[in-house]
């Protein structure tokens, strides 16, 4: 009897230990929380690789992923996202601009605010390693490029189709685990991360990140070698299947997530096990310096900004000010109403006559088609049947 | 019979002349069509530069003032003293500091200027006087009864390069030898303060090195300055969520020509900037104010502010062309309703200048206009924002992120502050020397992992302007460490701004892209089919032409016995 009250006392005052010592410890943890990771950025390379209407899967999958990514903090700007095709606009959506991961509709995750930086058939293998090397044309807008820095935490999702070693690309080309652990040692080289997270959800995706050898990556996949991953649940309505297992659990584990969250890599390890995975996901931490338990999911998935109180201002004396002011305040001056040119010709596209197209001489097939009509005719008959035809 | 044998041995010949023509041609041919084009890089002088051995020389002039010396230690000087200290930092890099120091006395104008009533008036005058160079330090040593100096303050640096050390000598019969090194610790403290010292080359140093051997102050540091880069972006955004009450106008124009460029200007042997500015209406900060009924005003605490920048972040807009790093500074007027709006730190204080900044990202300063209108003004109130504060926050913020501000000086020191540039000329050289170290070193790790990666991988093209510059790269770097060592800092940093420029666009080309993964079974696969079908005849009729030999050979020797 007396343990029973003993126990709950012991409980309050450890609480209040507890209390205490967090609130004494803030300051200073806020300082270790300085050092604790090392980033000041965050970046996410998020691509699929397949295209295709029955591989909407693919396209829900990453989807999701950047929905998580940008809800938990990082900025599109911040965001590289790679679609090798697009669901929302497909004719077979029977919901079009809509890309559901859960069956019933519940949850659309292409939204407002969705800004692709690779569409369709520019998502290929070289342009996702000109995007991780950083090897881009000078031409190459900002919003493409992958600009980190040596104090980047950067997450890099692949999904598609996969296999012992490689994955697909857009069904005509791959990228193999070679490939992809010579880009991220050149990434290392110059320092373009400060730490890399790598999740791939495909068949057999442990394969890609046997290879890796530079420091400081952390990989999860979706199965191991000789598995594969299989896919959720289909959606009658829309008639394909909306997410793969992995990537839906994972998500389910990510709207938890909050940008405070003090979640650790150990929980991510075991999202998804075999009971509903069907495969085993793996991952690999032997490359990361630090201990997978002291990793926030929010230092590779959000982007907590690290933040210091300015307390020193220079002094300026306001001299310069004084013949400005007096003309700051002037109005607006009026101008004339302003009326928008026709961008759009529409009366001439409407009755636009068929374009003239220049002659071309007929096309090879049609040319080996009467060829053999020909030789067949004068080898039966002979050639001197010749002169009736010309 | 013998047109048989004839025919045999015409096709004998046949077959040989066959595999001749493809031995001899064929493969030579075949060989030079399929090899890639490679031009000659010197790669002996790469292997050099991947060893880092820095020597850093600053000259360091000492000048004693009447009252500090005996009139016979007064005799031996002139004189000069050279100090070498080296670092072994790892396997591969070694630094060398090398102080050359030059000790003489003050000369009558000297006298004069140091005689004026306070330390900021005798560095004003020290300055007409003479011009030091780039990177070069002057301590005048003043005896300890001088009032130049407050009492606790030991000593004073100046805008220039010049610093006023308060020194108690040796008096009495003590040898010159003796007076100066007991100043020698002092002087070495002050050079340290505006030169550099050694956790801070080893902070420039942070990707070459293990992260264990920099102090936490120099890590801390070099987290929160931006790398070097040829060139920076500068964004000033005003964010106004509440236009219907406050019509804003803020002069950024003039403020940045006054206020901003004479500090970009200085600036310019490290990097070029260029600034620009926005408006954004109705962004609003992610974060809900709490209202504090002690001050009857708004209050953000630092826990919150974290999460401030990542909604604003998604609406700022940068120069798209430009892949140079942005740094931010945004001005927030809060609405109407949550005036006024007060940043508190983490023991619940107000901060006066009410901003905050995160690291390589910017700065964000929050400006109440309440008092500036009762409540029975006209909405919308015409506000204009007075740009000199702003400024005055904003301009430490952009000290802070471009590396110039550093942590504490040590104790007794007072540093003067830095006037209308914005930046005192020590300053400068402090940032110049570790920008050079630091672009060296960058330079130097990213021509040796180029060219490991075009040694490694024998399938890449190596095209002419890539060997161009990547020599362009080495002659620069080579150029740079020997203006280091010879003490000529501002040349230092000009040739190491060129080979970062030429190695880092060497290393970016967009050709340089190693696609061709060719594992051995994918290069069989290819060359069977097409080399299979002709080798197999000539093979065969090879063989066959050597049976024959060896059967005749045979039956002659049959044919002996």
């Amino acid at each position: 009897m007396a343990n029973f009250i003993f126990l709950p006392i012991l409980a309050l005052i450890n609480l209040l230990f507890l209390l205490t010592t967090v609130h004494s410890n803030s300051f200073e943890t806020k300082a270790t929380q300085f050092f604790n990771s090392g980033h000041t950025n965050n970046w996410a390379v998020l691509v699929c690789t397949s295209r295709f209407w029955f591989n909407y899967r693919h396209v829900a999958n990453v989807l999701s992923v950047y929905r998580s990514v940008k809800r938990l903090g990082i900025p599109d700007s911040h965001i590289v996202l790679m679609l090798a095709d697009d669901m929302a606009c497909n004719h077979r959506n029977p919901k079009p601009a809509t890309v559901f991961s859960h069956k019933n509709m519940e949850l659309n995750v292409y939204g407002d605010d969705v800004e692709v930086d690779y569409r369709g058939y520019e998502v290929t293998v070289e342009n996702f390693l000109r995007v991780l090397t950083g090897r881009l044309p000078p031409s190459t807008p900002r919003s493409k490029r992958l600009l980190s820095d040596d104090r980047s935490n950067i997450l890099i999702y692949l999904t598609g189709h996969g296999g012992n070693g490689f994955l697909k690309f857009q069904d005509s080309e791959e990228i193999s685990n070679v490939e992809l652990a010579d880009a991220f040692e050149q990434m290392w080289q110059k320092r373009r991360y400060n730490e890399l997270l790598f999740i791939i959800d495909t068949c057999q995706g442990a394969s890609m990140y046997e290879r890796f050898y530079s420091p400081n990556i952390m990989a999860l996949a979706s199965s191991q070698v000789g598995e594969d991953s299989l896919s959720h649940q289909p959606d009658l309505a829309i008639g394909v299947h909306l997410m793969d297992r992995y990537t839906f659990y994972l998500l389910e584990f990510l709207e938890d997530i909050h940008p405070a969250s003090q979640a650790n890599m150990n929980d991510l390890f075991k999202v998804c096990p075999k009971s509903q995975c069907v495969s085993t996901p793996g991952h690999r931490t032997d490359l990361f310096l630090r201990d997978p338990r002291s990793v926030l999911i929010t230092d590779f998935f959000g982007s907590v900004r690290k933040v210091e109180i300015t307390r020193e201002a220079v002094n300026l004396t306001s001299a310069a000010e004084q013949p400005v002011e007096a003309t700051s305040i002037r109005k607006e001056p009026k101008s004339e109403p302003l009326s928008y040119v026709d961008q759009l010709p529409v009366a001439e596209i409407i009755h636009q006559k068929p374009k003239q197209k220049d002659w071309h001489p007929p096309d090879g097939f049609i040319l080996g088609l009467w060829t053999l009509i020909l030789l067949v005719f004068f080898k039966t008959y002979g050639i001197k049947h010749l002169k009736h035809i010309f | 019979m013998a047109a048989i044998e004839t025919e045999k041995q015409r096709g004998r010949y046949a077959a040989l002349a066959i595999a001749a023509v493809v031995i001899v041609l064929g493969i030579p041919l075949w060989w030079k069509t399929t090899e890639t084009y490679r031009a000659w890089l010197p790669f002996s002088q790469i292997n050099e530069l991947d060893s880092l051995q820095l020597q850093l020389s600053v000259e360091v002039e000492v000048v004693l003032s009447r009252g500090t010396l005996s009139p016979e230690q007064q005799k031996k000087v002139p004189l000069s003293q050279t100090r070498e200290q080296e670092h072994q930092i790892d396997a591969k890099t070694v630094l060398r500091y090398r102080y050359e120091t030059k000790y003489r006395t003050a000369t009558i104008m000297e006298e004069d200027a140091l005689n004026q009533p306070s330390a900021q008036e005798a560095d004003l005058s020290l300055h007409m006087l003479s011009e030091s160079a780039c990177g070069s330090v002057v301590v005048y040593i003043i005896p300890e009864t001088s009032t130049l100096l407050p009492a606790d303050v030991k000593v004073y640096v100046g805008q220039r390069r010049t610093a006023l050390l308060r020194a108690a000598l040796f008096e009495g019969t003590a040898g010159l030898k003796e007076v100066l090194s007991t100043l020698e610790p002092q002087v070495k403290q002050v050079v340290d303060t505006m030169s550099f010292s050694h956790q801070d080359i080893l902070a420039a140093l942070s990707d070459r090195i293990r992260v264990g051997q920099v102090s936490k102050e120099s890590l801390a540091d070099s987290m929160r300055a931006i790398k070097s880069s040829p060139g920076y972006e500068i964004t000033f955004s005003l964010l106004n969520p509440d236009p219907k009450s406050h019509s804003l106008h803020w002069d950024i124009e003039g403020a940045v020509n006054s206020y901003i460029q004479p500090l970009l200007d200085k600036l310019n042997p490290i990097a070029n900037f260029s600034v620009d500015s926005q408006i954004l209406y109705y962004a609003v900060l992610g974060v809900n104010p709490r209202f504090d009924n002690s001050v009857s005003a708004y209050t953000l605490n630092a826990d919150s502010l974290a999460h401030v920048i990542n909604p604003v972040e998604a609406r700022l807009g940068s120069n798209a062309a430009s892949s140079n790093p942005v740094l931010n500074f945004l001005l927030y007027v809060p609405d109407a309703q949550h005036s006024p709006l007060f940043i508190r730190d983490h023991s619940k204080r107000e901060i006066p200048s009410n901003a905050f900044h995160s690291p390589r990202w910017g700065g964000i300063m929050v400006y109440n206009v309440n008092d500036m209108y009762g409540p029975e003004a006209e909405f919308p109130v015409d506000i204009n924002i007075s740009m000199s504060k702003v400024m005055g926050v904003f301009l430490a913020q952009l000290r802070l992120m471009l590396g110039v501000q550093k942590t504490q000086p040590p104790p007794g020191f007072v540093l003067q502050s830095a006037g209308s540039e914005g930046l005192a000329d020590w300053e400068l050289d402090r940032l110049m020397w570790s920008r050079s170290v630091e672009n060296i070193a960058t330079a130097s790790t990213t021509i040796t992992s180029l060219a490991q990666l075009l040694d490694q991988i024998s399938n890449i093209v190596i095209n002419d302007n890539i060997a161009q510059q990547v020599s362009s790269a080495v002659t620069s770097l080579q150029a740079a460490v020997a203006e280091l060592e010879a003490g000529n800092l501002a040349f230092a940093l000009q040739y190491s701004r060129e080979a970062i420029l030429a190695s880092e666009r060497a290393f970016f080309d967009p050709s340089l892209l190693h696609l061709l993964y060719f594992p051995d079974d994918q290069k069989f696969a290819i060359y069977i089919p097409l080399f299979l079908p002709m080798c197999v005849p000539i093979v065969l009729s090879l063989l066959k032409i050597a049976n024959e030999i060896r059967q005749r050979r045979a039956d002659k020797l049959a044919k002996k016995d």
